[in-house]
């Protein structure tokens, strides 16, 4: 077979012209060339490298999922511990590797189930925790010793590791053997999440005293999970995703630096949490991205001489924004794209949203096919079988140079305005956020972005698909069983422990120490974040549209 | 007519409840804005308490209640309760978020003039708002 001629340039013209679209662009709005070819690829050498070298460009790890498959880790919570204790072995039970809990917003925002701002809302979007005795139901029947576990919790994120830490003690598991994450990433609440106790000077000192604290006593543990997800469900474009994400995490590496720790001692601890979006070939940039600049700014700016430091390891988790309500079954596609992204970016490990959830938390058959989703690709797809599969490709190497660059420009804007901390005071990350949203629901509403079932694609009459209810009565027997605790436990200590907490606030010593002896007292979550606002204060935005 | 030019259409934009999803609050008033309404947007974490104060004070002539968070059957009845014990009960109430179909009838029963779900889209709110506020402009209140 003969080869084809080239096109001439006229004949591109021409080519161009018979397209069906003027412009082509990412979902972020990133434009995409007709063609990529070898004149557009990048340095192989400097810039893409090998897996598991330098600049981590291909993947951490030299095999990748050759020698070890990413964790497999759905994200649940719901009611109380004993109904998500349920679900945990339920997950486990059917080849989950490792747990992720969910905690409900009355929990996220440090109240109690029984404040008045809880009511309605105990139990419903994730589980209630109020106290080590939640905790140690939570995990009851699920030896620590092998399991890593996540939890989803920043702004109270000291008082649910110290509740952990106590029921490892339990099982007889010292805290030096504890695997797993805890997210503690406080500056993407204040950009994106918004669930917050405090103001963030104060934030960021707890921050700090974790990762050192779990740098001398927890070393298999991440004490934060600098998360880009929830930056981009609020609507940023993956570019702000990865350079706003970066950018905090750069922030926590000065303040323990400033704190007087060596770089080398904390940062191999540091992981990352990302979006997997619905745009294929950007998200994977998006990840090898981030490997490149992170391992590049750790060595050459924060003077990082261990490679763990530089190598960055994250989790992924499928776009909760993509699904719809409209045609729910269509969502398996959708994140099953969106989790072959994620795998092809390499990443650690991943949580699959399940079709319903555009409605409702998700029943356990949804949850069930989401898991089959992520085992499908493992152990049927193939794309496992090799690192990086796609490095490369010219148009790959070209969307992740083009992503890195981005991510510079926004280094710069930030740093401008005084860095992360001040940017955020000024509301330039949510600004761009909201921005980004804006202009993305414009284009869904104009028909110039076609969303399958919703602005195009529409069927009258879908029959409805059945939820998950939580029983409103849960909320009271949660209140019951904290109020049971209150009665039970040793008021003067309790006391005691909140006044030292107080005290230690008020100076400059390590919060982890006075946290996990208060909790020991059995001290409420609530109580604990109560008597920190009273030395920290609260936080109050200013929001922007 | 004159009465209507006169005086734009006041919303209020409010986030009840503890979660912090205000993604399509903010899309959702910056949409209003841009059609010339007046907006008071909360900002997050406000009580019922706190919204029904808000609506009266600014004498709004349609509120719309976000909630993400699964606590709708328990706030926005609040709030529609709080207005009407102030004597309140010609703003027009609308709730956005992830409601589940079956809650939708029961939170109309209580008054709530439209409930939007994922997907809706933007025109469609603005032109129910202003189509609303334009009906309680001409009953002249």
């Amino acid at each position: 077979m003969a080869s084809q001629p080239k096109a001439t340039p006229e004949e591109a013209v021409e080519q161009h012209s018979r397209e069906r679209e003027s412009e082509f662009s990412t979902m972020s709005g990133h434009p995409i060339a007709p063609l990529y070819g070898p004149e557009t690829a990048a340095d192989p050498e400097e810039k893409i490298g090998r897996p598991g070298e330098y600049p981590f460009t291909r993947g951490p790890y030299e095999s990748m999922y050759r020698g070890r498959l990413w964790t497999m880790r759905q994200f649940a919570g719901f009611g109380t511990v004993e109904e998500t204790n349920e679900r945990f072995h339920y997950l486990l039970d059917h080849g989950q590797t490792g747990l992720s809990t969910a905690f409900d917003m009355p929990t996220l925002m440090g109240y109690d189930s029984d404040h008045v701002r809880s009511l309605g809302e105990v139990g419903r979007e994730g589980v209630a925790v109020d106290s080590l005795d939640d905790m140690e139901d939570l995990f009851e029947g699920i030896p620590l010793a092998g399991v890593s576990t996540s939890m989803t919790i920043n702004a109270p994120a000291a008082i649910l590791l110290a509740f952990y830490v106590l029921v490892g003690e339990k099982q007889g598991v010292p805290a030096e053997k504890l695997g797993g994450t805890i997210q503690t990433d406080i500056l993407k609440e204040y950009i994106a999440q918004k669930e917050w106790c405090f103001p963030v000077e104060p934030a960021m000192r707890l921050v700090t005293d974790m990762i050192e604290w779990c740098s001398q006593q927890m070393p298999r543990w991440h004490p934060v999970s600098i998360s880009g997800y929830h930056i981009r469900e609020a609507g940023s474009t993956a570019q702000q995703e990865l350079a706003f994400t970066l950018k905090d995490g750069f922030t926590y590496v000065e303040r323990a630096l400033e704190r007087g720790l060596d770089v080398d001692d904390f940062a191999p601890r540091l992981s990352f949490f990302f979006n997997a979006h619905i745009d294929f070939f950007e998200e994977i940039a998006k990840y090898r991205a981030a490997r490149r600049i992170w391992a590049r700014e750790m060595r050459d700016t924060y003077g990082a001489k261990r490679e763990e430091s530089m190598r960055l390891r994250f989790h992924a988790q499928t776009a909760g924004v993509s699904l719809t309500a409209q045609q729910p079954l269509n969502n398996v596609v959708r994140t099953s794209i969106e989790a072959l992204a994620a795998v092809l970016g390499g990443t650690q490990s991943l949580h699959t949203n399940s079709f319903d959830e555009a409605l409702a938390l998700p029943t356990e058959e949804a949850v069930r096919v989401a898991l089959r989703t992520q085992q499908i690709i493992a152990f049927e797809s193939g794309a496992p079988n090799t690192p990086d599969p796609l490095g490369g490709s010219w148009f790959v190497e070209k969307l992740t140079d083009e992503m890195e660059a981005a991510a510079y420009d926004y280094f710069a804007r930030i740093d401008e305005l005084g860095g992360m901390v001040e940017a955020i005071r000024r509301n330039f990350p949510q600004r761009e956020i909201a921005d980004a949203a804006f202009t993305y629901q414009r284009e869904v509403d104009e028909r110039r972005r076609i969303v399958v079932g919703v602005n195009d694609f529409i069927q009258e009459g879908e029959a409805p698909t059945p939820i998950l209810r939580i029983d409103p009565a849960l909320e009271r027997k949660q209140v019951d069983r904290l109020q049971a605790t209150r009665a039970r436990r040793d008021g003067v200590a309790v006391e005691a422990a909140l006044t030292e907490l107080k005290g230690v606030a008020a100076g400059d010593a390590n919060l982890m120490p006075p946290i996990i002896e208060a909790a020991r007292a059995r001290a409420t979550e609530g109580e604990m974040v109560a008597a920190l606002q009273e030395v920290f204060g609260t936080y109050t935005e200013s929001p922007v549209f | 007519m004159e009465a209507a030019t006169a005086r734009k259409i006041r919303v209020v934009v409010a986030k009840p409840g503890l979660d912090g999803h205000d993604r399509g609050a903010k899309i959702i008033a910056r949409a209003l804005r841009d059609a010339g309404m007046e907006v008071i947007y909360t900002g997050l974490h406000q009580t019922p308490e706190q919204i029904a104060e808000t609506v009266i004070q600014e004498d709004a002539d349609a509120v719309g209640l976000s909630i993400l968070s699964g606590a709708h059957m328990t706030l926005v009845p609040r709030v529609v309760e709080l207005l009407r014990d102030q004597g309140v009960d010609d703003v027009l109430v609308t709730v956005g978020g992830t409601i589940p179909a079956e809650d939708i009838p029961e939170l109309e029963k209580l008054g709530v003039a439209a409930v939007f779900t994922p997907g809706a889209g933007t025109d469609e709110i603005v032109d129910f708002i202003r189509s609303g506020a334009a009906e309680r402009h001409a009953q002249g209140s």
